[in-house]
């Protein structure tokens, strides 16, 4: 199953590489990882999106918190939680198509942020369903290029991962 | 007080009562070096190879309970002891390792003698630091410390750029605990969750200990003998936890798994209870997990680390905590609960155990012509009255050296376990011997293992180190030939080795005692000529041994605990 798993830790150099590093050395599978400062400078928040069974979610949960870098860990995936992914996708856009895009952007809630006669860029915020369903939606040769931030997750109401 | 960096280290050291340090100087610790020489708190040794220098601060740690240090230098220097670190980090032994860097400015230029040491040791260590400011040197070896000997323990690494150990700076003493917000590690161990340990094993009717290196870490023998006097069970020892029951207690059944004994194999697959304790159920000591699962058990584990409960078992009641504190709460609650409910009969159980174990599985044929390797540990367990500091290195030997050297005290049996590192066994006496001068100190070796670091002979000899090494010389690479034997068809691949030196000759070019012994009847007066005789030498014993002796029982890899061969009629 699919989990989206959360992790607070210190800001140090270094850190991020221990959190690939337990992945690749353990065997486990990285789908998307997404890593920044807080609103504390000291702390880096890391979203992993992993996929495994409960056995293995539970030891990669109990791994992340054995390195000493890392603060606190939780798994999102266990209660109500909100994802976000963001997606950067250029299209070609010629003659008829250009109309075509601009509404598939509309109905998707996406934004046309650059522009030239031969193509748009759409950025597409939502979860990874939706990214996937607006790239399904478009003509697969009309993609010229996509780039994705990876999912972020946060609790729902008093859920909160903090110091 | 202004300082300098290499000061700084040095002060660090004493602060931390460290009394030795083991390493080998190069370019980028000269500073380093250089305030060792001006300093009289610790002692440095210096080995032959870096490797050496990580295996003796390892045993250092192992025979002491105190974490050992160890200094080298950048590129190579720090290379050479990544099997050391390795070999710490899969048996969690605390060590300090002090690394060389190239000056800050020249990290990322290819500079003489540089590489990524942080990089390259971060899967085998516990935590490391690259130091990037004077400042902040004196808090990180003491981090470093903390770390590694607390929860878990296990190697920690501090790279040090060269220019950070000349730079001047302030050094304050340090004052009260470290505590760091991101590691705080749990010692005492969930009161509810013992108390669920308590109940089942005053019910359980097949109860069974299967104890780890944790105990012999946590240093729990005391608690563990006090525990297993109140529970009556039998009772077995991993290779990692030898020494924590004594080896004459008539509840020890022995080691488990691979090569472990008949009636603790058996006992842990039949039990009805198991309680686990400073274990981790790895792939040498219960087989097959799915093999091992087949029969129904409640499973009571205890460990500081999370992270091994319920990896390769799934356990019934897990409890996170240092084994020494989650003991003695077992214990005082089983007091207790004892007044109340009476424990169930295990006599019917222990006359099954008593059954298994007439198999005498680990008897073997004697002989007046050829030296049978058992036969030589069991003659070294006798002239060292049970009671000596036996390291070995890897391979059939160290099996052996575990089957027949019945330990009576823990911290005695030093060995690479996890890792199975060959090479260990003469490094690790220099360390145990500098954490235990004047005591009787054995390297159970073989031809082949010995020479993976024989170049500290020479060591030995500057710091009058006199372990006895017992060579248990076969020519073959033992356990390679007796896999080839049994899964691959007899097909001595590469496992035979040619133009052996001449040991004795070796020995006596090092300035130590060699002996060479060939038949049966000198194996007794060898050794007691090497721990009388020679007690102030290191004496090298080649014991031309049974060339194609096999280790039994036998649990093939990858199958079941209980599908044991039990000797060379099972093949």
């Amino acid at each position: 199953m699919k989990h989206v798993i959360s992790v607070l830790m210190e800001n140090e150099p270094g850190a991020l590489s221990r959190v690939v590093g337990l992945f690749s050395a353990r065997g486990y599978n990285i789908e998307t990882l997404t890593v920044a400062p807080t609103e504390d400078a000291t702390l880096s928040r890391l979203t992993v999106v992993t996929v495994g069974s409960d056995e293995v979610i539970e030891q990669i949960t109990k791994h992340l918190n054995r390195l000493v870098d890392v603060v606190k860990v939780v798994d999102l995936t266990e209660g109500a939680h909100i994802e976000r992914e963001l997606m950067l996708i250029k299209v070609r856009a010629v003659g008829k198509e250009r109309d075509e895009v601009k509404r598939m952007a509309d109905i998707f809630r996406g934004r046309i942020i650059d522009v030239t006669d031969k193509s748009y860029t759409i950025e597409l915020t939502g979860d990874q369903d939706k990214i996937q369903a607006f790239i399904g939606a478009l003509d697969r040769s009309a993609i010229m290029e996509t780039v994705r931030t990876g999912v972020s997750g946060i609790g729902r109401g008093e859920r909160i991962l903090k110091l | 007080m202004e300082l300098n960096g290499a000061d700084i280290v040095v002060r660090c050291l004493a602060d931390e009562g460290v009394e030795h340090v083991f390493g080998y100087p190069g370019g980028a610790v000269l500073y380093i070096y250089d305030a060792i020489f001006k300093q009289d708190k610790f002692q440095h040794i210096l080995v032959r190879h870096e490797q050496a220098a990580v295996h003796a601060a390892d045993a250092y740690s192992r025979a002491s309970n105190k974490v050992g240090v160890c200094i080298v230098t950048s590129g190579p220097g720090a290379t050479n002891a990544v099997t050391g670190i390795a070999t710490a980090y899969m048996d969690s032994i605390p060590l300090v390792i002090i690394s060389g860097q190239v000056p800050t400015a020249a990290i990322g230029e290819d500079a003489f003698q540089e590489c990524d040491t942080v990089g390259i040791t971060r899967p085998c260590v516990k935590h490391n630091f690259l130091v990037r400011d004077v400042k902040d040197l004196a808090e990180t070896m003491r981090r470093a410390f903390y770390i590694a000997r607390t929860g878990r323990p296990g190697p920690v690494l501090v790279d040090i750029p060269k220019d950070i150990t000349v730079a001047p700076c302030k050094y304050v003493p340090p004052k009260g605990e470290i505590s760091m917000r991101s590691y705080a590690p749990v010692n005492k161990g969930h009161q509810g969750q013992i108390k669920k340990a308590v109940q089942m094993l005053l019910a359980a009717e097949r109860p069974m200990i299967y104890t780890g290196g944790g105990v012999i870490l946590s240093d729990a023998s005391a608690e563990l003998r006090k525990l297993a006097d109140q529970l009556g069970a039998p009772i077995t020892n991993t290779l990692m936890g030898l020494g924590a029951t004594p080896g004459s207690d008539r509840r020890f059944l022995g080691m488990p798994g691979m090569h472990g004994t008949y009636e603790a194999n058996m006992a842990m697959q039949h039990c009805d209870v198991l309680l686990a304790i400073g274990a981790r159920f790895d792939d040498r000591v219960i087989g097959n997990p799915k093999h091992f699962a087949q029969n129904a058990r409640k499973i009571i584990h205890i460990d500081i680390d999370p992270s091994s409960i319920s990896k390769r078992v799934r356990v019934d009641v897990p409890i996170v905590g240092n084994v020494k504190d989650v003991l003695q709460d077992l214990s005082a609650q089983y007091e207790v609960a004892r007044a109340d409910t009476k424990p169930a009969s295990i006599e019917k159980w222990w006359q099954q155990v008593e059954a298994w174990r007439e198999r005498a599985c680990l008897k073997y044929a004697p002989s007046d012509e050829v030296i049978k390797p058992q036969f030589v540990v069991e003659k070294l367990w006798e002239v060292t009255g049970g009671n000596a500091f036996v390291t070995s290195d890897v391979g059939q030997h160290q099996m052996w050296a575990a089957q027949y050297y019945r330990f009576e005290q823990p911290r005695r049996w030093i060995n690479s376990g996890g890792l199975g590192t060959m090479g260990v066994g003469l490094p690790y006496a220099m360390g145990v011997q500098m954490a235990n001068p004047g005591a009787d100190v054995a390297v159970i070796t073989g031809e082949a293992s010995i020479q993976m670091n024989i170049q500290e002979l020479s060591t030995c000899h500057q710091y009058h180190l006199t372990p006895k090494i017992v060579c248990l010389n076969n020519r073959f690479l033992g356990m390679v030939r007796q896999w080839q034997q049994i899964d691959y068809g007899s097909r001595y691949s590469e496992s035979y080795m040619d133009s052996l030196p001449d040991f004795v000759k070796v020995a006596e070019a090092y300035g130590h005692v060699g002996l060479r012994i060939e038949r049966p009847a000198d194996v007794e007066p060898a050794l007691r000529e090497a721990f009388k005789k020679h007690k102030d030498r290191l004496v090298f014993l080649d014991f031309i041994t049974d060339r194609t002796e096999n280790v039994w029982p036998m649990v093939k890899a990858g199958r079941g605990l209980t599908e044991m061969l039990l000797g060379s009629e099972d093949l």
